[in-house]
């Protein structure tokens, strides 16, 4: 492969269908839970039957919104919905109903990261569209069984432009869009249960061309392993097949995660004519402007906002704001912390190192982390105060704190007897103590072996059974020691 | 011995002790017995009925006054959902089909304390002019049992023609009320687009269908829209516009003369019946006569309405018909195969008669890439522009007339071609383009012996003044 990298470039669009977390579907008021037993959330209006029709849901187009605004699209004033006419057994009506025409959010763009930098991908749009049902094919030897519970759950597609170049891209964009929307609150992002599926649309051509090469679609990516998997075998294959005087035919493919192949569906030829017209049974609906500036108010603050905000507000390296970022429950309880405390460096030490460290052993997550934000300023008060040690603070007190919400990391260190001896009288005691039980050692410190002074220390932290403040105790002996 | 004279005279004998529901609905029954051969139900629900009658002369005694249709016996076209009883739109594709829930119009019906007797035959899916494409047989007129009661609503009409209910809902996507009122010589009213939900209505062409109301006493038609126009939290297609008391502002004549237009080319049409055109003329003298203003105006679009109305319904209709598969209910095929094209073609092809599957092909084709400009969008322009036309004209002027249909009642059988069957609907289709409300009043009679009608229609929710323009047109026929 490395030896055409040069020679061609690939060139990735991508599909992405978001479940949005509405408890009931875009048209009716039947409940969208995964994983309820088959047909039993299907009122008439969702099997389609005589006489039904629809009625949108506002929640839903508001999460659409909420998407666009997030992506920095531009929303739509005017919108109607389309029919796309097609038979299959799992549509109950024989069309979706979909935003062909008016998509609810257009244009916009996502950042991602590619290599060492962060670059926007555009996108084309984001649009509403109804979920059809589930074909079950290896339930019965002989039929096909269909389970309508998702039927009508609203998703939006969100739609690049053939922007991305690598597979690795198109593993962080989908990485992105997955944190966006859960981020949002309009999408639980799980791929296992269907909630994020991707189609991707590959195709190479040769460096400096600037005509796309012909598009293969491979549809139904359920993992964001299997869209990189995908995408990396398509590529090879395309380039295999140009290289050996083939050419690239318009068409879909599958991907077997088995054997991180993909194999063709349908030809293009074959492509449907969807028919597509305006709904007839839903009103056109306007979305003003107050009404779109209240969904942009509500919204959370964005991991691209608390990224820079972070850094150079709060002095955090990179990697560390962008730790406190990965969603957004570590986010809001990072935020909780700097409300009321301003140890920055500290609080985002203590989140992603011990406090993450602990949610990761016990499978928490932020949450319904027990730990209050003010349990957690109070503990890193005592150890920049150097009350406590760090490690006393990780190991002793922070488990406390977990188990009793009402304690405070004061209580805990005087109950514990932890509360650090910053009393020189007392630390000159245990130092003197020490360098007399090793008069060897000073001798050798003394002719120039400083690297002793970690002996002393730890010998007065013995004595004093670890209540001697660590840092005050090794200016005393550099004192003593002179 | 029972006699119907309006809802009206009816509650005051109920309270007067005069009559009882029973002894109406057993009319209504004697009525259907009598005139099986007509066809005009599909499902007869006779002990329920008589049911509901005793419960509700149960309920009498002491009632001051009584819900607006207490006691009135009303029937349904075989489109409008009624539940736990059969639903089929008079297709072999529904045959044991049975609707889950109520039409709003239906409850609102039941909640007005109406006694529903039965669904009504009517054209397979609401798609015909005649009544002659329903998988349960016929409708024939009472008037003349061998000509046609019209369609689609045929047998809804005919069931309140003779004398088989006070009242019918039926549904217009383009005259299939006021066409068949026309041809039984009945009030047939299709509200404003959105008057009325059509939560619970089989759709044929959504952006047109309507349920409409048949009745003998223009009070009586008055009133059940009053029951059953409204918003509707299931159906965003509704307008949320109060609901007048139409019932009792038809009583109030207008203080001016009305001013009423009718089109130029649509008299002079050659396809107008000479009678037809003649008594329609005698009458807008007679209008003239009685102090309104009454005027031609230019109508160049005649001639577009018909196309740009087929093309857009057969559109909707195709796709609203996907769902009659046999998948999920309805008609399934008994020929086993293993290809889901067969199976949907099979089922289709055995279950939708033959003017439903000419339709479906039609909206397919007009849809289709390619030709779906030349067609569907050029048709939707047309409907833009009598929409713009339509408003030009309501404002100066109160009403539009016209004939209803440009002939009368043909007979059984007389006419197999679908193009001359398709112009017919020359005058009733431009309400449902551009959404105004349209009624037929019974005034006339034909050379041949039989009935028509001539068609109001006013602006967009103007039914009040419908209702009244109506009220006077009937008065003036000498009709109320």
């Amino acid at each position: 492969m490395s030896d055409y990298s040069d020679k061609y470039e690939t060139v990735i669009g991508l599909e992405v269908h978001a479940q949005l977390a509405t408890a009931s579907k875009l048209f009716c008021g039947d409940a969208t839970s995964f994983g309820a037993a088959p047909n039993t959330q299907v009122s008439p209006i969702t099997l389609g039957h005589p006489g039904t029709l629809p009625k949108t849901n506002r929640l839903a187009v508001e999460y659409a919104i909420r998407m666009g605004i997030a992506c920095n699209c531009t929303i739509t004033q005017n919108n109607y919905f389309a029919r796309k006419n097609y038979f299959y057994p799992d549509l109950p009506k024989g069309y979706q109903t979909s935003q062909h025409t008016t998509p609810v959010c257009d244009g916009g763009r996502v950042l991602i990261k590619s290599g060492n930098d962060s670059r926007f991908i555009r996108l084309n749009r984001i649009h509403l569209e109804e979920d059809a049902g589930k074909s079950i094919h290896d339930m019965d030897e002989v039929y096909t069984c269909i389970d309508y519970n998702r039927a009508g759950t609203p998703l939006i597609e969100i739609v690049t432009e053939p922007d991305l170049h690598t597979a690795d891209e198109a593993y962080q964009y989908v990485t992105e869009i997955r944190r966006l929307v859960r981020w949002l609150g309009i999408c639980d992002g799980n791929m296992e249960e269907g909630s994020l599926r991707c189609d991707a649309n590959v195709s190479i051509r040769l460096k400096g061309e600037q005509k796309l090469g012909t598009k293969v679609e491979v549809k139904n990516l359920n993992s964001i392993r299997n869209v990189k998997k995908a995408i990396e075998f398509e590529v090879v294959r395309m380039i295999e097949l140009v290289e050996s005087g083939g050419t690239v035919k318009q068409e879909t493919r599958s991907f077997d995660a088995a054997t991180d192949t993909t194999f063709a569906i349908r030809e293009k030829e074959e492509a449907n004519d969807y028919r597509y017209f305006p709904e007839p049974d839903l009103a056109p609906f306007m979305l003003s402007d107050a009404f779109v500036e209240g969904i942009k108010k509500s919204l959370p603050p964005l991991p691209e906002q608390l990224l820079q905000q972070y850094q150079q507000q709060y002095g955090l390296s990179e990697y560390d704001a962008a730790q406190l970022c990965m969603d957004k429950e570590t986010a809001d309880y990072y935020n909780a912390v700097t409300a009321i405390s301003n140890n920055y460096k500290a609080a985002a030490n203590w989140i992603t190192g011990p406090i993450r460290q602990y949610i990761n052993e016990n499978k928490l997550d932020f949450g319904n982390f027990p730990l209050t934000p003010q349990q957690l300023a109070g503990l890193l008060q005592l150890v920049d105060e150097g009350s406590v040690g760090f490690s006393a603070a990780a190991t002793k007190i922070l488990p406390e704190l977990i188990k009793h919400r009402d304690a405070d990391a004061l209580q805990v260190a005087t109950a514990q007897n932890l509360l650090q001896v910053s009393d020189s009288g007392e630390l000159e005691l245990w130092v003197n103590q020490a360098l007399s039980n090793m008069p060897d050692k000073v001798t050798e410190y003394k002719k120039g072996k400083k690297g002793l002074i970690g002996l002393f220390v730890g010998e007065v932290k013995k004595l004093s059974k670890g209540k001697a403040d660590p840092k005050l105790v090794t200016g005393l002996l550099q004192e003593k020691l002179k | 011995m029972f006699s119907f004279t309006g809802i009206k005279d009816y509650h005051n004998a109920l309270l007067n002790g005069q009559t009882t529901c029973v002894e109406a609905v057993h009319y209504y029954l004697n009525g259907i017995a009598a005139q099986q051969h007509l066809n005009a139900f599909i499902e007869v629900y006779k002990e329920e009925a008589l049911q509901r009658a005793a419960m509700l002369d149960a309920a009498l005694p002491g009632q001051q006054s009584l819900q607006p249709l207490y006691g009135v016996v009303i029937g349904i076209k075989d489109v409008i959902s009624y539940q736990d009883h059969g639903l089929t739109a008079a297709s072999g594709i529904l045959r044991n089909f049975v609707s889950l829930y109520n039409a709003t119009a239906v409850q609102r019906l039941l909640d007005a304390g109406a006694i529903i007797i039965g669904r009504q035959n009517c054209d397979e899916f609401a798609m015909g002019s005649a009544n002659e494409n329903s998988a349960y047989g016929i409708v024939r007129n009472a008037a003349d049992p061998e000509r046609v009661p019209g369609g689609s609503s045929g047998g809804s009409a005919v069931a309140v023609q003779g004398n088989m209910c006070m009242l019918s809902l039926g549904s217009d996507t383009g005259g299939s009320v006021r066409q068949p009122a026309d041809f039984c010589g009945i009030i047939g009213l299709k509200p404003s687009y959105g008057r009325v939900s059509r939560y619970g209505l089989i759709a044929y062409a959504s952006s047109f269908d309507q349920i409409g109301i048949f009745g003998l006493h223009l009070n009586d038609v008055a009133l059940a829209l009053e029951v059953i126009a409204g918003e509707d939290a299931f159906d965003s297609t509704v307008s949320t516009a109060p609901v007048p008391a139409y019932s009792e502002q038809l009583q109030t004549q207008p203080e001016k003369p009305y001013r009423i237009a009718y089109f130029k080319q649509a008299l002079e049409h050659p396809g107008l019946d000479p009678a037809i055109k003649e008594q329609t003329e005698a009458f807008i003298e007679t209008l003239t006569a009685a102090g309104h203003l009454v005027q031609a105006v230019d109508f160049d679009l005649l001639d577009y309405v018909v196309p740009a109305y087929y093309v857009l319904t057969t559109a909707e209709a195709s796709s609203n018909l996907s769902r009659y598969d046999g998948v999920k209910y309805g008609y399934r095929s008994p020929v086993a195969t293993d290809d889901l094209t067969d199976f949907y073609k099979q089922n289709r092809s055995e279950g939708f008669g033959a003017e439903v599957k000419r339709r479906i092909m039609l909206g397919t084709f007009v849809l289709s890439s390619g030709y779906y400009d030349a067609y569907f969008t050029k048709a939707q322009q047309v409907r833009r522009l009598l929409t713009q036309k339509t408003t030009a004209i309501f404002g100066e002027f109160d009403a539009i007339i016209s004939p209803t249909v440009p002939a009368p009642a043909f007979k059984i059988g007389e006419k197999s071609d679908p193009i001359e069957i398709f112009l017919a609907d020359i005058y009733t289709v431009f309400a449902n383009l551009t959404g105004i409300p349209g009624i037929s009043l019974p005034l006339f009679t034909h050379p041949s012996g039989m009935p028509f009608g001539i068609q109001v229609m006013t602006s967009q929710m103007n039914e009040v003044t419908l209702l009244s323009l109506s009220k006077t047109f009937m008065q003036i026929a000498a009709k109320d």
